[in-house]
């Protein structure tokens, strides 16, 4: 093949069409079209155009005008604002802690040797995969006060008094880190797992030798080759959970009286409930700022050790 | 199932400790056992519930008397009203058919794509490569208004296509991120021979590391159509009619009315909603995980 190939090529056959294709640049640029196709049209030019949105005053049916910093000024005075914000850097912070330990200890269970383990690693993943809007809403009705589950284990087996779980803002704050965690921590596990299973066993077998325990193992030899992998598990679930739309939406929808909103739950209230698009814009814009300060804290981080 | 084989021959050879000297069976049961049942019982206990809640009529599921916890007489009363009475079988094929079309787009951008920036030696290769992790980062949080006006002047609203089009800018980037891996995995040598032979770019593309990267094109579309399978806010925000919804959607606004939640419907359709993902997923887990673990692990 190759032979008949070449032939037709010194006949001239092979015209300059695939030769053109021979120089790598044309062709490479020319397979990154399709994908800056989509990408500009729909992901850079609505970036672009939210953020001329967030300096007008523009509502649904009217593109509005220019305002300057005028909604961000106005948000500032804007309590609700100021509560999303809290609840959604509480929210962050809280979750990714408790999503970070107990993602640990599920890595460190599933590296251990026990019966069935294939079947416990894949429903482990499971809450990761079901569709979130699904999930939340099971929880939404497992948190029901007076007919499901969660009140009456507290009332019946505990003896504690029930609780209105979603309808006061701290105790519906903390179901929706509850939730965020219960999803998330899959995430977490199995990611350390895959760096768990990196590690030489080699250098446990010398630390044993050596009469270190088990804890030291963990502190020596496990937390500091886990390091790497920490550092982009943390920084994707932190941007997940930072914009996180769809749990807060479900769960709780801003209730009770926008008492826990997250930025992303109050644009959506604001741009598309409210058609007020300009300040909703100019919501969603203020997570931008925060999340490259996040993504650059955890690229220098990664770098330096390297 | 070479990629699988490889990682349970890995696992075998690191990390997994085998039974210590002097570790007894109790031992065993408190420092693993038990922790991993409990973790079992957490994460599944919402699908238990789902599912037992699926099949209570209402009269048991308004009645706080009882444990709520087992049923008495179940009925499928509430799985009939889903399909007689809902438009549910419209919001699985609008799912059905805006997830396997916008992963069949995303794929064939990304494969090009990671071709290209992981093979091709060109100006500004490193610079788009970074961009498109950078996009990654972006979440939709950030797009949902200016992208509905974006939809709207394209008149594109209660149709499809919108959710087709944009989908790909969440899933592009993932997908292109875990190819440029994948490609980058195969030995150049095997194209090079292919060019000495004659054969032209292109061709060794498709001939050779295409069908070389196919685990990685597996697991990118495995995640690929979860996550589109599973995306809310874009569906929300772009499909008003009823017939055009998809399932997170049409679930979440036409079964709870007002402050009336109809519980036994939510939970079926909870249900039936799930149950494409998790076959798939179930058939293949370890394409998942390699997908998964993959942006972490090559960092």
């Amino acid at each position: 093949m190759g032979t008949a190939i070449s032939t037709w090529r010194s006949k001239g056959l092979l015209g300059p069409r695939i030769r053109i294709l021979e120089h790598e640049a044309p062709l490479g640029y020319l397979l990154l079209a399709p994908m800056l196709l989509l990408l500009v049209t729909f992901l850079a030019y609505p970036f672009l155009f939210g953020i001329w949105l967030s300096v007008t005053n523009a509502q649904i049916g009217d593109n509005g005008h220019f305002v300057g910093l005028g909604n961000y000024v106005f948000e500032r005075g804007d309590t609700v604002f100021l509560q999303s914000f809290a609840n959604t850097m509480y929210y962050t912070v809280v979750t990714t802690i408790a999503k970070l330990s107990l993602g640990l200890v599920m890595a460190l269970l599933l590296n251990q040797v026990f019966p069935a383990q294939r079947f416990v690693r894949a429903a482990l993943l499971l809450p990761f995969i079901i569709p979130s809007v699904l999930s939340t809403l099971a929880w939404r009705w497992m948190f029901d006060p007076t007919f499901s589950v969660v009140n009456w284990v507290s009332v019946h087996y505990l003896h504690l008094p029930a609780v209105n779980w979603l309808g006061t803002t701290n105790t519906a704050l903390a179901s929706m880190m509850v939730v965020n965690t219960w999803r998330g921590i899959p995430f977490f596990g199995i990611s350390f797992l895959a760096g768990l299973q990196t590690i030489p066993v080699e250098l446990y077998e010398a630390a044993r030798v050596d009469g270190a325990t088990r804890l030291q193992q963990f502190r020596t030899i496990t937390l500091p080759m886990l390091r790497p992998i920490l550092a982009v598990v943390l920084l994707l679930s932190t941007i997940l959970t930072f914009g996180d739309f769809t749990l807060p939406y479900v769960l709780t929808n801003c209730a009770p009286y926008n008492s826990t909103c997250v930025l992303s739950t109050w644009a959506f209230q604001i741009g598309v409930n409210g058609g007020y698009i300009g300040i909703g814009a100019a919501i969603s814009l203020v997570l931008f700022p925060l999340l490259t300060v996040i993504v650059a804290g955890v690229l220098i981080g990664l770098r330096s050790e390297n | 199932m070479a990629a699988s084989r490889a990682l349970i021959r890995r696992s075998q050879r690191y990390g997994k400790q085998k039974h210590e000297i002097g570790d007894t069976l109790l031992g065993r049961w408190f420092r693993v056992y038990i922790p991993v049942l409990i973790f079992i019982f957490i994460t599944l206990f919402p699908f238990y519930w789902m599912a037992i809640t699926s099949i209570k009529s209402d009269s048991e599921l308004l009645d706080h008397t009882r444990n709520p916890m087992f049923v008495i007489q179940p009925t499928l009363q509430h799985y009939q009203a889903l399909f007689t009475r809902t438009n549910f079988l419209h919001w699985t094929l609008n799912t059905a058919i805006v997830a396997v079309v916008s992963t069949s787009l995303s794929l064939f951008c990304s494969i090009l794509a990671g071709y290209s920036l992981a093979r091709l030696r060109y100006r500004g290769a490193n610079a788009i490569g970074w961009g498109v992790f950078i996009t990654y980062l972006v979440p939709p949080t950030l797009l949902f208004l200016p992208l509905a006006l974006v939809i709207n002047q394209l008149h594109l609203t209660n149709n499809l296509w919108s959710l087709i089009l944009t989908y790909p800018t969440f899933l592009i980037p993932f997908c292109t991120w875990l190819l440029m891996g994948y490609f980058r995995g195969i030995p150049r040598e095997l194209e090079e021979a292919a060019l000495v032979d004659g054969a032209t770019r292109l061709q060794a593309m498709v001939r050779i590391a295409i069908p070389l990267a196919l685990p990685g094109i597996l697991s990118a579309g495995m995640f690929a159509f979860t996550l589109s399978w599973n995306e809310f806010l874009y569906s929300l925000i772009f499909m008003s009619d009823t017939a055009m919804k998809t399932i997170p959607v049409g679930v979440t606004s036409e079964l709870i009315r007002g402050d009336e939640f109809f519980w036994g419907q939510l939970m079926a359709a909870a249900l039936l909603g799930s149950i494409p993902v998790a076959l798939l997923y179930s058939f293949f887990v370890d394409y998942f995980v390699a997908g998964m673990t993959a942006g972490a692990v090559k960092g």
